[in-house]
């Protein structure tokens, strides 16, 4: 997205738009990204419940990957991912980045 | 002509108030500015006004409770002097920031400690960078008359900014002054009806207001405000000038006294400057060429036409009712000096704090200082830079005529 000059913006800091705030990418601000092992999920669901950026997302109803425009690596995630299955790893995003 | 009348400064602005029938007041008592709401909550009470008055718990409740009704969409003013403008202090950079229009009258009070309920100008000098377009009244007719430009100016779509318009406590708003009225017609068609952008009650058209705005976003909002104060000085300049042609009064960036052929001269703000218009006479009388210069904007500061009504001066005294510690001089000074500097005409210039907690200042403190300016003219030299006067144990180095 193109950042607007001083002149182009309303003033006093106002938002026109409602609900504009998935054209904000918080995904920047991650230095750690979370992994799903969908071997181990057993779709309970807290994940997705529990993310303050729905960012986790599921395909035919199941928790299957993550926005990562908008995750912004938090990590409740997996920590909110039950003891037992602990299915969310958080790896270092410059890690994540170079293993691409 | 309008009505004459008698009333004191604090009721002039209450008239203005009234006359204008805005949609919200929210204000906390505080002397000396008490009675400007209390007698506009009497024209509430009587029904003389359709506004909301909310009396709140703080100041700073009282500025929230402006800010939240201009986000709605109405048209909002308030009044406050000293501990109560201070409490108001964070609220005031958010009222400039998100660009409310929102009118204050600030009775000027002196700032604690110790306690003082007199005038003196370290309440509002202290808001200055607080984004407000700043007014100050030399009596209780300006006060008036100030009061309802502001309407004007704060709700011009190139400023939309929030204006504080400052009379000196006790001296303008307690003390009962000749003035004239317009009538409530005359008023109302100058306002005109406000209309606001993007209210917070037209449901059908949700915008976000006080969202985060960090480094990404942040300067281009604050560059856009300092446009707006930029553009303010034209605004001031025309509603001036449309007022003048409904009252036949009234000043523009500043008042002029005897400026046009002066050798020495006086800056001086509000209310004392009816003091040294006397000793001006008096000394004009007597083929002395002094003069005043009275800013009546303080923010924005209008340099270049400041700088060059002082630019055939010789020597100048910059009076402050207030002090900036720690600083060469007052804040009065400090602008003064700093639209100078790129000047090719510079005046001597000297610095005299003055009148802090309502010390009264007498026809001969100012006659000293004029005899100090008659000096530094005629020896080219600055004996001190600032210093307080009317002060006890200090021996004037001007006392003796
Ligand atoms: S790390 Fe935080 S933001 Fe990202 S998916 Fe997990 S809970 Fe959501
Ligand atoms: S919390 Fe863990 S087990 Fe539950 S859905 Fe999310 S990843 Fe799968």
């Amino acid at each position: 997205m193109k950042k607007k000059g001083w002149k182009e913006l309303p003033i006093g800091g106002l938002i026109l738009e409602a609900a504009n705030t998935k054209n904000y990418a918080t995904g920047d601000w991650r230095t750690f990204r979370p992994v799903i092992d969908l071997d181990k999920c057993t779709n309970c669901m807290r994940c997705w419940i529990f993310c303050p950026d729905s960012a986790v997302c599921l395909v035919e109803g199941k928790v299957n990957h993550f926005d990562y425009e908008h995750c912004k690596g938090c990590g409740i995630c997996a920590v909110e991912c039950p003891d037992n299955v602990k299915a969310i790893a958080m790896i270092e995003e410059a890690k994540a980045k170079e293993g691409k | 002509m309008g009505k004459l009348v008698a009333l004191t400064g604090n009721i002039a602005v209450a008239t203005a108030m009234k006359q204008i029938n805005p949609d919200v007041c929210a204000a906390y008592p505080i002397t000396p500015a008490t009675q400007v709401m209390e007698q506009f909550s009497e024209y509430v009470a009587d029904g003389l006004v359709d506004t909301e008055l909310i009396a709140t718990e703080s100041e700073h409740s009282a500025m929230s409770a402006c800010i939240g009704a201009a986000a709605a969409g109405g048209r909002v003013m308030t009044s406050t002097s000293s501990q109560g403008l201070a409490l108001m202090w964070e609220m005031l950079y958010i009222a400039a920031g998100m660009r409310f229009p929102i009118t204050l009258a600030c009775v000027n009070r002196a700032l604690s400690a110790p306690i003082n309920i007199h005038g003196d100008h370290s309440d509002s000098m202290g808001a200055r960078d607080s984004g407000w377009i700043q007014i100050y009244a030399e009596n209780a007719q300006e006060a008036y008359d100030n009061q309802i430009q502001t309407v004007r100016i704060a709700e011009h779509m190139d400023v939309r900014l929030p204006v504080m318009s400052c009379m000196d406590g006790f001296i303008t708003s307690h003390a009962i002054d000749s003035l004239e009225l317009l009538d409530d017609k005359t008023v109302r068609d100058f306002v005109g009806e406000y209309k606001a952008t993007y209210p917070l009650l037209d449901v059908e058209h949700p915008v976000t207001y006080g969202a985060l705005d960090l480094q990404d976003y942040f300067m281009e909002h604050k560059r856009a405000q300092a446009e707006a104060m930029k553009n303010s000085r034209k605004v001031i300049l025309d509603v001036a000038r449309e007022y003048k042609k409904i009252s036949g009064r009234g000043f523009e960036y500043f008042e002029e006294y005897y400026m046009d052929d002066a050798e020495i001269a006086i800056v001086i703000l509000s209310s004392a400057a009816g003091t040294v218009k006397v000793v001006v006479d008096a000394m004009r009388a007597k083929g002395e060429k002094v003069g005043l210069l009275r800013p009546r904007i303080f923010r924005p500061f209008p340099y270049a036409e400041l700088a060059d009504a002082l630019s055939n001066v010789k020597a100048v005294a910059v009076m402050d009712r207030a002090d900036s510690t720690g600083a060469e001089g007052g804040p009065l000074f400090m602008e003064f000096k700093s639209a100078l500097y790129n000047n090719k005409k510079q005046p001597l210039m000297i610095n005299k704090i003055f009148g802090l907690g309502g010390r009264d200042l007498m026809l001969p403190d100012i006659e000293m200082v004029y005899r100090e300016l008659r000096d530094t003219k005629n020896t080219g030299k600055i004996r001190t830079i600032s210093e307080y006067i009317t002060v006890r144990g200090e021996e004037a180095a001007y006392g003796k005529a």
